[in-house]
């Protein structure tokens, strides 16, 4: 068998806090945003990531495109550990993991051409391209993402949020990645322009044969362009599994309440759907619950729950909860 | 491939299409700019203000250092602005041109308040912008140090600096210039510190862009807005800190002159009845100001629309 095309194991990153207010020698105090996460991905292949505001997804991203110090192992096909390799060595890996990123106008630098903003990463990776072969390949991606290419020079406030996505899509794909990290690519988009969007993704890759880590807060937009879908929580993972296996078997509490709030469209099946309330706020990330980070809002933990972290077992379909039979979690 | 899709046929039709041209944020802060009448109005009244600090000298029939004898000793009676002698803005005590001088002495203030500011602006521009970009101990370090350095009571400073190295323009320079970029420093550290989170800059970090490209490329043309607006608000500073040393006698040494130095010799000669002697050089003065804030003002409304 072949090394997956990314390999994380144990991803830990933790943020210093400091108040305004505090002395020079007060301790800072941490948060763990990402508390060991495991996850691999093949070539090709889609992994989607929920949860809600703050669980860390956008920090798993940064992680992996190295823009947030974190520790642990990121594996890129089975051989370099990007964790360890020095700035200069990460240059060469930075072309193949491209990110798009969440908000379309503040991810564009609002004092640059489009035809500037797409062509930096190229210049950057391939500083050997003359002027015109740059502008060739920018308008060819522009074209390819949906854009006119005579509108090269314009600038990012003069495009609409659906094709600012776009730019960035093209932004990120220029440099002919393997791996690309959608941070929640449609959140701030318009309901009507966030399916053209997501069409146009999984179209590029099929096309590109792109590996892709698709992050969103909510299960039905993962739902049709993932394989496999990981559910975090407060910096861990819930629940990890082939997509059509999560949406007909979800194992972990959590999962299942975050999918009885995903509306069904039809009606029958909407009615005879079981609605699991999610109860109380997400709790600090300064201050996790003891046990399962999960028990303050579950409504079936027991003791056992918040003394001991349940571990995420199962080899498909991997599920961390002390309730679940993981035997009986596995695909049926 | 994703070039493969679209060869021949496309690329030709890729370069048919004529290229719109883009509205950059600039044109439209241009525009914005254009239409505020006061502060149009301003740097035209700046504009005629340098000409005449330029040229004034040429066009007068009397330079700044000849003495009108005539006149020597009863500048009360026969010095007054006229046309007929050649002297319109009338002369000083010493029978010396007034409107020379008034151009000179602007031409001088202008001077100092362009290269003073200048000396700030790119000092404090590139500090402020490392500072926030690198953040952490660097940062801390570097902005204890500006604390430290605008609580040295800085009028006080040059004076010293004056009095001991002597009177000279380019101690006025070094004095005003090192010591005004404190300001400039911090607007832009804060200023850097918001951009640094930007998703645009960690797209670029992602790319691999190295640190300098990313300030020069991503940081600095954000900043630049509040660079040029606070810049503009500089110069008048600057021009005020010289003309008060002027006033206090230190300034710029005689033959040279400043605006400064022309009205604390005019405020003299009030009791002699010659107040053309105030009125010109404080008139240049004190329009040269309100068009520096006019146009100051103008480009903020141009360039931050959002803040109003
Ligand atoms: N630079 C930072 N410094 C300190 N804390 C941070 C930083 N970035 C993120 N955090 C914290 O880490 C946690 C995870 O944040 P993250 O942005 O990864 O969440 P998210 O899942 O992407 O949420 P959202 O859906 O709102 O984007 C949050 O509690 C957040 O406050
Ligand atoms: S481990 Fe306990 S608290 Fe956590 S999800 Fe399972 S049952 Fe709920
Ligand atoms: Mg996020």
């Amino acid at each position: 068998m072949t090394a997956p095309l990314l390999d994380v194991r144990d991803l830990r990153v933790s943020f210093k806090i400091r108040n305004d207010g505090d002395m020079p020698w007060t301790k800072h105090r941490e948060l763990k945003a990402l508390n060991g996460v495991n996850l691999t991905l093949n070539a090709g292949e889609t992994l989607g990531i929920v949860g809600e505001s703050g669980c860390g997804k956008s920090t798993l991203a940064r992680a992996l495109i190295q823009i947030v110090p974190a520790s642990g192992k990121v594996l890129w096909q089975g051989q370099t550990d990007l964790l360890t390799l020095t700035p200069r060595q990460m240059l060469a890996y930075r072309s193949q993991v491209q990110m798009v990123f969440q908000d379309p106008l503040v991810s564009l630098n609002p004092r640059m051409s489009v035809g500037a903003i797409v062509a930096e990463p190229l210049r950057t990776h391939h500083p050997d391209l003359s002027q015109t072969q740059i502008k060739q390949r920018v308008q060819e991606m522009m074209e390819r993402v949906g854009l006119l290419p005579n509108q090269i020079n314009r600038y990012p406030h003069e495009f609409s949020g659906g094709q600012c996505q776009r730019i960035g899509i093209a932004r990120a794909l220029i440099v002919g990645p393997k791996l690309l990290i959608c941070d929640e690519p449609v959140s701030a988009l318009d309901v009507s322009i966030q399916a053209q969007v997501i069409n146009l993704l999984a179209e590029l890759q099929r096309d590109l044969g792109l590996a892709m880590i698709f992050i969103a807060h909510d299960l039905s937009v993962v739902k049709h362009i993932s394989n496999r879908v990981m559910v975090l929580y407060l910096g861990r993972t819930m629940e990890l599994a082939a997509s059509k296996a999560l949406f007909a078997h979800a194992a972990h509490p959590y999962t299942k309440a975050l999918l009885s709030a995903v509306p069904i469209p039809d009606p029958a099946k909407e009615r005879a759907k079981q609605m699991i309330p999610l109860e109380g706020d997400l709790p600090s990330p300064m201050s996790p619950p003891s046990g399962c980070v999960f028990r303050t809002r579950c409504s079936i933990a027991q003791n056992r729950c918040a003394s001991e972290v349940p571990a995420l077992l199962g080899t498909t379909h991997q599920v961390a909860c002390h309730l679940v039979n993981t035997a009986t979690s596995e695909p049926v | 491939m994703v070039t493969a899709k679209l060869r021949a046929g496309d690329l030709s039709r890729i370069t048919d299409m004529a290229e719109v041209k883009g509205r950059s944020l600039w044109a439209d802060a241009r525009k914005r700019f254009l239409l505020n009448k006061a502060a149009v109005a301003s740097l035209l009244v700046l504009m005629f203000i340098t000409l005449f600090s330029l040229t004034g000298e040429a066009v007068a029939p009397w330079t700044n250092e000849e003495i009108d004898f005539n006149v020597i000793g009863s500048a009360d009676t026969k010095g007054m602005p006229s046309l007929e002698s050649g002297h319109y803005f009338g002369t000083d005590d010493l029978g010396r041109d007034l409107f020379a001088r008034s151009a000179q002495g602007t031409r001088v203030s202008l001077m100092v308040g362009f290269v003073g500011t200048f000396i700030a602006v790119l000092v404090g521009t590139v500090y402020g912008a490392v500072s926030g970009y690198v953040g952490g101990r660097t940062d801390a370090i570097m902005m204890r140090i500006v604390d430290i350095l605008s609580a040295i009571p800085y009028m006080f400073v040059l004076i010293l600096l004056l009095v001991m190295f002597g009177r000279s323009m380019f101690m006025i320079f070094v004095g005003i210039g090192l010591l005004s970029w404190l300001g400039m420093a911090r607007i832009v550290r804060g200023q850097t510190l918001s951009l640094k989170h930007k998703e645009y800059i960690e797209a670029a970090r992602a790319s691999g862009v190295s640190s300098w490209k990313i300030i020069l490329r991503h940081i600095l043309p954000n900043l630049l807005g509040v660079v040029v607006v606070y810049t503009t608000l500089l110069i008048p500073d600057m021009i005020m800190a010289e003309s008060f040393i002027s006033f206090l006698g230190l300034g710029v040494q005689e033959p040279l002159t400043s605006l400064g130095a022309l009205i604390a010799e005019g405020s003299k000669s009030i009791v002699q009845g010659s107040l053309w002697q105030l009125y010109f050089p404080l008139a240049f003065f004190t329009v040269t100001l309100y068009a520096f804030y006019f146009v100051g003002d103008g480009l903020r409304d141009a360039l931050d629309p959002k803040d109003r």
